[in-house]
């Protein structure tokens, strides 16, 4: 079954196209990488998938829900659609253990001992127990984009957007969060990830999908993407990334 | 120049002989404080509702929000106050018109300040509330939306807590100017501090000590006040983040 469904997708910026008839899915279970170069329109995509970015034609459906319906809830789909985005966005002004109930409480209206009970539990799985009371901006990059994965988890989400999650980080940093990603890919989550790790694509993507200028140019199985990319743009695009 | 200094004026009895010129000035004072803090308490209100509606991606209210600002803080604050004391009352339907004049006089004076100030105020706190929400990074808004909070939780939660503390400071700044603003309303009658200076002048002969005490008595205000935001500005500091630690 097709957990997340993109059909036709295009959007335009005024006169600027940025998204061109993109479709592909992700089944549950699956998980799927998008790469490209800078401004081919992947955050933008993976944006629309919780309806962050609007779009002006085709059609995304999210476990059967389609966001173009009027009637669609998008307060209550975007809860149980995971995002972790670049630069973390936990809240500078709430602890760690704030940022991990909040949306617990106010969303899903779990009480605040459940919440508090699911929030340590996931801050020990992303060994972060010891933060707890800490505020953001007293953890380092790769603390905080844990947190703001186990953030996300905290909602049991079916299914998890990442967006770039390790770009804005230093590059000692970069592994502790793949490292998670890592379990959570094998543990059988759902995952869309826009990512240039292209080890970490290796290790548990199922496809990936390449874009360029706005379009998906490849939409294949791991191993035949890295062995034998069809499109000219990805061969191109692979030599310059792997070739350090 | 010859100028007879007389300190001992304030404990003069003042000519219907009732209390002293001293207690004048505490009237005065308790005015100026009265109106000064009453008009913050609506502009904060007005102004962070029409600075967040400046925001939001609704086209028509946050044009109205922005025609609102505009207006406001536009007309110079005489003119408005003008407007509010002598024409608003006109404007009413009649018997509320009419009632309202025939109300204590200091009533109508306090009312026209109040919501004169206020609105006035309002329009300048807006702009440094948008300001602040909009200092923030944009992908505050999108994490709180894809946590699933509605558009107004992701304010309550998420924007404003932070908004509100970076502008702190120029917070502060309108909060000194409410005070020292306070004193155009000497011009529709109303007995706060420096128009009890000027009836001091006209009745002693004394400007020198009437004027140097009332001065006094501002600066022992906005003293007080940026003490008072000072210590909220540090309560609310986030660790980790900007000034904190």
């Amino acid at each position: 079954m097709q957990l997340i469904e993109i059909q036709n997708i295009s959007k335009w910026y005024g006169e600027f196209q940025v998204l061109t008839e993109c479709s592909t899915s992700v089944a549950k279970g699956e998980v799927v990488v998008v790469c490209g170069p800078s401004g081919s329109g992947k955050s933008t995509l993976i944006k629309c998938v919780n309806a962050l970015e609007p779009f002006q034609t085709g059609n995304i459906t999210v476990n059967g829900i389609s966001l173009s319906d009027k009637k669609t809830n998008l307060p209550k789909l975007r809860s149980r659609v995971g995002m972790v985005f670049q630069n973390f966005e936990l809240f500078p002004h709430m602890t760690i253990i704030e940022n991990m109930t909040i949306a617990q409480e106010k969303v899903l209206g779990r009480s605040k001992e459940d919440a508090l009970t699911k929030g340590h539990a996931l801050l020990k799985r992303v060994g972060l127990v010891e933060q707890t009371n800490k505020f953001p901006g007293q953890l380092s990059g790769g603390q905080q984009q844990r947190v703001a994965i186990a953030r996300a988890l905290a909602m049991d989400p079916m299914c998890m957007l990442f967006d770039e999650p390790t770009s804005a980080l230093d590059p000692e940093m970069v592994n502790e969060v793949l490292d998670v990603m890592v379990a959570l890919a094998e543990e059988g989550m759902t995952m869309m990830c826009v990512t240039h790790e292209m080890g970490f694509a290796r290790k548990v993507a199922n496809r990936v999908v390449f874009m360029d200028r706005g379009r998906i140019v490849e939409d294949a199985h791991k191993d035949e993407f890295f062995g034998s990319p069809r499109s000219e743009r990805a061969q191109e695009f692979l030599s310059k990334i792997l070739s350090h | 120049m010859s100028y007879n200094w007389n300190w001992p004026i304030f404990f003069s009895p003042v000519p219907s002989g009732e209390t002293t010129y001293l207690f004048w000035l505490i009237e005065g004072l308790k005015f100026t404080v009265l109106l000064s803090l009453s008009a913050w308490v609506l502009a904060l209100i007005v102004g962070s509702l029409a600075g967040v509606l400046r925001t939001v991606p609704n086209r028509f209210l946050s044009g109205a929000a922005t025609a609102y600002v505009e207006l406001f803080r536009n007309i110079p604050l005489l003119v408005q106050l003008f407007i509010w004391y002598f024409v608003m009352p006109e404007l009413l339907p009649k018997s509320m018109g009419d009632a309202f004049k025939q109300s204590d006089p200091l009533f109508q004076q306090f009312v026209a300040a109040f919501v004169c100030l206020g609105l006035f105020t309002s329009a300048r706190v807006a702009e440094q509330v948008r300001s602040g929400i909009n200092s923030l990074p944009r992908g505050q808004k999108s994490a709180g939306l894809a946590l699933g909070f509605t558009l107004p939780q992701t304010y309550r939660f998420v924007l404003l807590p932070m908004a509100f503390r970076i502008v702190i400071p120029p917070l502060t700044s309108e909060f000194l100017n409410i005070f020292k603003n306070s004193s155009v309303a000497t011009t529709i009658g109303l007995i706060e501090l420096s128009r009890q200076a000027q009836q001091l002048v006209d009745y002693t002969a004394q400007p020198y000590e009437a004027f140097i005490v009332v001065t006094a008595l501002y600066l022992m205000i906005n003293i007080i006040v940026m003490s008072l935001m000072r210590v909220v500005e540090g309560r609310v500091r986030v660790p980790g983040y900007m000034g904190g630690k």
